[in-house]
């Protein structure tokens, strides 16, 4: 058993329905300091759900402990404050601003200019790319550019735990290396961050350690590294 | 001062603003000048730049949707025309009582109903909107029911009032600039960006620490704000007010304006009020024909320009400056 003090994350019991439909039953896990945690599993087994429960954008049972501290239900502008950051699925940019603006917005709970300044050479630094285009208009980025600025967003707030809902949608295989890229460089400088994905082999190869879900909990608990073919996996997705 | 000098380098460094600003000003001068009915159009047209670029802050930049602001107009308007016909009040206090009312009612209905997502704050405005109206009409004592209240003062501070036609346009020209100014100075701040976050995506928006609900009424109230003062400019300028001044076909119109001009963009509502208001008179040519052409024409407008006017131009995509 690892300590309790390394744990960033801890979970127990997680459940959230959408009226009468539970997506979400008794979900526990536990994510450690520095690490990559992969989520997979098939398409409505309650990823997203779960990246929304922890967030605190659905009413959810049970528990969420985030840094020692428990994280108030159904309350996301509370969780953001304790450093608790989505980038969720379809990457929430907001396209009428400007990439400037959408990053601004980032660090919308920070009211030190010096910090904010700091924080964005940093994200610019990382996504040089955006550096070009922060006066364009979000909405005209290209999708792979878009999910840099959704992720460059989240960093501005200093997330002291970054959950992505599938980075990787529909982007060109390319572009999806280049994301993966920064966020094992992220990783690797401490960021713990959970990483949910249908497209398991991308996930695998940066996680030390991955949760398979299934309709609505959590399926097994794999090591990446054990993981030798598809056909490991495939009984969890086919049941 | 430093907001002035963002505003207005942000201004100057778009060129296709900076010739609508010019327009505008060309427009007053030359009404000025020549003068005549159209004066009485351009007092319109400037009071609806108001009364379009509040509702734009709701609709445009907070995604949200009012059915009412007829409403919060109809109390502001009422309070300066009881206040100061009835009861000899000045314009300025009584404008202020009527302002903090529309704020008070603007409270008790977004409170509740901002909280929720959907269309129950759009059915609660419509409500209101009804509501005052049948206010209006009933309450004969004190608002003289259809009849409505006439001798309605000019504007003015003690002693010295705008009198003449020509000094009204100058005034409400003047003030229709500057409330357009003070949206694009909110566009551009950090309340603005939160207003246009909860638009794109209320989830996104909590998700990186925004209160939207709180948001989504400061939004509300600084439209309300917004359609009180043209309430309280619209009574004074006229000088007489009833029910169907402010009645459900002004929220039509304000409507019309907003997605001809360009929903969302601060030129652009301050562009589809002016358009709007003066586009009956230019057509005033075809006679009979000239309900026919205006339609015609609005309908040509959302057709080959579906994000309005001021999209057109590049006012409202392509460039953060000229989306001031």
């Amino acid at each position: 058993m690892t300590p309790t003090s390394r744990r960033v994350l801890e979970v127990g019991a997680l459940s959230a329905r959408y009226g009468y439909v539970e997506a979400l039953y008794a979900v526990d896990l536990y994510v450690d300091e520095g690490e990559l945690l992969a989520i997979l599993g098939p398409n409505g087994a309650g990823k997203s759900t779960l990246m929304r429960a922890l967030m605190g954008l659905v009413a959810t049972d049970g528990e969420v402990r985030f840094r020692g501290a428990s994280v108030p239900r159904h309350n996301p502008v509370h969780a953001a404050a304790m450093g608790l950051v989505l980038v969720p699925e379809g990457r929430g940019i907001f396209g009428p601003m400007s990439v400037a603006e959408n990053l601004e917005l980032g660090a919308y709970l920070l009211n030190d200019s010096r910090e904010f300044a700091r924080r964005y050479e940093r994200v610019l630094a990382l996504f040089p790319r955006l550096k070009e285009r922060l006066s364009q208009i979000a909405g005209s980025l290209s999708g792979g550019e878009q999910q840099m600025l959704a992720i460059g967003r989240a960093l501005m707030s200093q997330p002291k735990l970054l959950l992505l809902d599938e980075p990787s949608l529909g982007l060109a295989p390319r572009v999806v290396e280049e994301i993966l890229e920064k966020l094992g460089l992220l990783n690797r400088e401490g960021l713990p961050i959970v990483l949910v994905e249908q497209k398991a082999p991308l996930a695998l190869r940066l996680a030390r350690r991955a949760y398979i879900m299934s309709v609505g909990s959590i399926a097994a608990e794999i090591d990446p590294r054990t993981v030798k073919s598809h056909d490991d996996l495939a009984h969890y997705y086919l049941g | 001062m430093t907001w002035l000098t963002t505003i207005w380098a942000r201004v100057s460094g778009a060129p296709a603003l900076a010739l609508l600003w010019a327009l505008a000003a060309a427009l007053v001068l030359y009404v000025f000048v020549t003068g005549g009915y159209l004066i009485a159009v351009l007092h319109f047209a400037a009071i609806y730049v108001v009364f379009v670029t509040g509702l734009n802050i709701f609709m445009g930049f907070a995604g949200q949707v009012s059915f009412g602001h007829n409403a919060f107009a109809a109390i502001g308007g009422y309070a300066s025309a009881v206040l100061t016909a009835t009861y000899g009040w000045e314009p300025l206090p009584a404008a202020a009582v009527g302002i903090l009312g529309a704020l008070v009612c603007a409270l008790i209905v977004g409170y509740p109903t901002l909280r929720l997502r959907g269309h129950y704050l759009a059915m609660a405005t419509l409500a209101i909107g009804l509501i005052v109206y049948e206010v209006a009409v009933q309450w004969q004592s004190v608002t003289q029911g259809y009849m409505g209240i006439s001798g309605i003062p000019p504007l003015g501070i003690g002693r010295w009032t705008v009198t003449s036609d020509r000094a009204l346009l100058v005034w409400l020209a003047g003030f229709a600039a500057v409330m357009v100014l003070a949206a694009a100075g909110i566009r551009h701040s950090r309340l603005g960006r939160a207003f246009v976050a909860v638009a794109g995506s209320e989830d996104a928006a909590r998700a990186l620490g925004i209160d939207v609900a709180r948001y989504k009424l400061i939004a509300f109230l600084i439209s309300a704000f917004y359609a009180a003062v043209a309430g309280s400019l619209f009574v004074h300028a006229v000088g007489f007010v009833s029910p169907e001044v402010f009645g459900l076909h002004m929220v039509v119109l304000a409507f019309t304006m907003l997605y001809v001009g360009g929903i969302g963009t601060v030129a652009g509502a301050a562009l589809g009020a002016l358009v709007i208001a003066l586009l009956p008179e230019t057509l005033r040519r075809f006679s009979e024909y000239q309900d026919l052409a205006y339609g015609g024409l609005l309908i040509l407008i959302l057709i080959y320009a579906p994000g309005g006017l001021a999209s057109l131009s590049g006012l409202s995509f392509g460039n953060r400056k000229a989306d001031a």
